[in-house]
Order: structure tokens, then C-alpha cells, then sequence
């Protein structure tokens, strides 16, 4: 599945997440394929991805978009993370 | 392989220079303050990125603080970036961001960069130890930069 990572420009947050996001994947032997945009593109690529990844204060900006969108408080949680992917696991 | 690269690219990105080990900050501004310090003086940025990096919580919100006690400060490419490189900064006292889910803030990371490609190694061992809880107590606690980069390098 892709999965878009979203933050503020798009070079540091969710490159973090994305880096976690991979890890956790692989553990759960899931393919992902994780690209990162800051929240002005996301709004135009989102809906091209099967999930949007974000942090809760960035999220409200992402109105509109119809791709799933969740949300993470911390970001170096990999259970946090992992719980997230399970949902997607099919 | 792999990890000799993460290896020479965190000597070459996380300098002694990037260090600030146990300061002061009276508040989040001021702790990001001190990261962009520690960027200029490793020459990965100007003073203008570090009034960039204010900005983008003042206009963002504190969603860079991306874990419990932890902040990534960092803005958009730019003229201000020169070099790739991050700083490192813990804080003597924590300081409030204002996030709901991750205050206190000890310990600020500073990013330049001049695209995700380029850092990705770096970070990708800097979340490797960050997420694993017993290595961010010994980063908490760990006397020197060079012990920290053993740390991250591990």
C-alpha cells in the first residue's frame, strides 16, 4: 500500500515517521511504499496514497482529502505505529 | 555497509560544534534558539534559519515536538540552509511548547537540510535510537558528544 507522510515542510518530521513507518512494516511484513510531501503538496497527492500519516495538529489542515487520514502523537512510538498499520494489514 | 555510511555521515553531520549539552532556556523560543546555535556554528545554517525555525511553530503549531520530551526544530530549505547537518541540544530544565501530548521539552534536535534524500541516513539512525526507550535514557544522561554519537552509531 502507499503511504503518504505529511508534515509542516516535509523534510523533517515525516521523514522521521516515514523512516519508523518502514521499520514497523517490514516487522509486520507489510509492503509499504512511504513517500513524505509538507501539507501544501499532501493536499494535491493525498488522495493518490491508500493512507495519510500525521501529526493531530496538522491534520485539520488536510480538509477535504478522502484518503484515510491517521493521526500520531509520538512519533518514535512504534507500538503507537504499529497499531495504526494493523488496521491496513488485509 | 550500510552502517559504516550511517556511520562517517553522523561524525560529518552531528559535529562537536552542534553540541549543547545541559543549557539553559527560559522558554521554547529560546530552545530553539540555542539549536540554530549550534547549527550556525557548525556552518550548516545562517542566523536567518533559526528565526525560520520560530516561525514555523508560530505559524505551525508545536507538532514538531514529535515526542514525549522531544522536538525536531527545523524549517524549509532555503538560502538560509548551507549544509545538510543537525544540532543537538538538552536542556538543563524542560520547557513547555505548548503540546498536549509530548511536554516537557528536554532535549531539541536541529535540522537543515536541503531535501529528505539527503538526511536520510542520519535520521533513520537517529529514530533507531530515539525509539528504543533504554537508548534515549542513556542519551539523556550520556556526558559527551562523542558518547552520544556512539550511541546514535551503535
Amino acid at each position: 500500500m502507499d503511504i503518504l507522510c505529511v508534515c509542516g515542510h516535509g523534510i523533517g518530521t515525516s521523514v522521521l515517521l516515514k523512516v519508523n513507518v518502514e521499520s514497523v512494516a517490514s516487522d509486520l511484513d507489510m509492503d509499504v511504499n512511504v513517500t513524505t510531501a509538507d501539507i501544501g503538496a499532501a493536499k494535491g497527492t493525498a488522495d493518490a496514497s491508500d493512507l495519510v500519516m500525521t501529526s493531530p495538529q496538522l491534520a485539520p489542515q488536510l480538509d477535504g482529502v478522502t484518503t484515510p487520514i491517521e493521526t500520531v502523537n509520538n512519533f518514535m512510538d512504534t507500538d503507537e505505529i504499529k497499531a495504526i498499520l494493523e488496521k491496513y494489514d488485509d | 555497509m550500510a552502517n559504516n555510511d550511517a556511520t562517517s555521515d553522523i561524525d560529518g553531520f552531528l559535529p562537536d560544534s552542534s553540541f549543547l549539552l545541559d543549557v539553559p532556556a527560559k522558554d521554547w523560543k529560546d530552545a530553539i534558539r540555542l539549536a540554530g546555535k549550534g547549527l550556525v556554528a557548525s556552518g550548516f545554517t545562517t542566523d536567518a534559519y533559526t528565526d525560520e525555525m520560530i516561525a514555523t511553530v508560530e505559524k505551525m503549531g508545536p507538532y514538531i515536538v514529535i515526542a514525549p520530551g522531544m522536538a525536531l526544530a527545523h524549517s524549509r530549505p532555503s538560502d538560509a540552509v548551507l549544509h545538510t547537518g543537525l544540532s543537538w541540544v538538552r536542556l538543563s530544565t524542560p520547557v513547555e511548547f505548548g503540546s498536549k501530548a509530548n511536554d516537557p521539552v528536554g532535549l531539541v534536535i536541529g535540522l537543515a537540510g536541503h531535501d529528505e534524500n539527503e538526511h536520510i541516513k542520519v535520521m533513520s539512525a537517529v529514530a533507531g535510537a530515539l525509539s528504543k526507550p533504554e537508548k534515549v535514557k542513556e542519551l539523556a544522561t550520556a556526558a559527551t558528544a562523542d558518547e552520544i554519537r556512539e550511541i546514535l552509531n551503535r
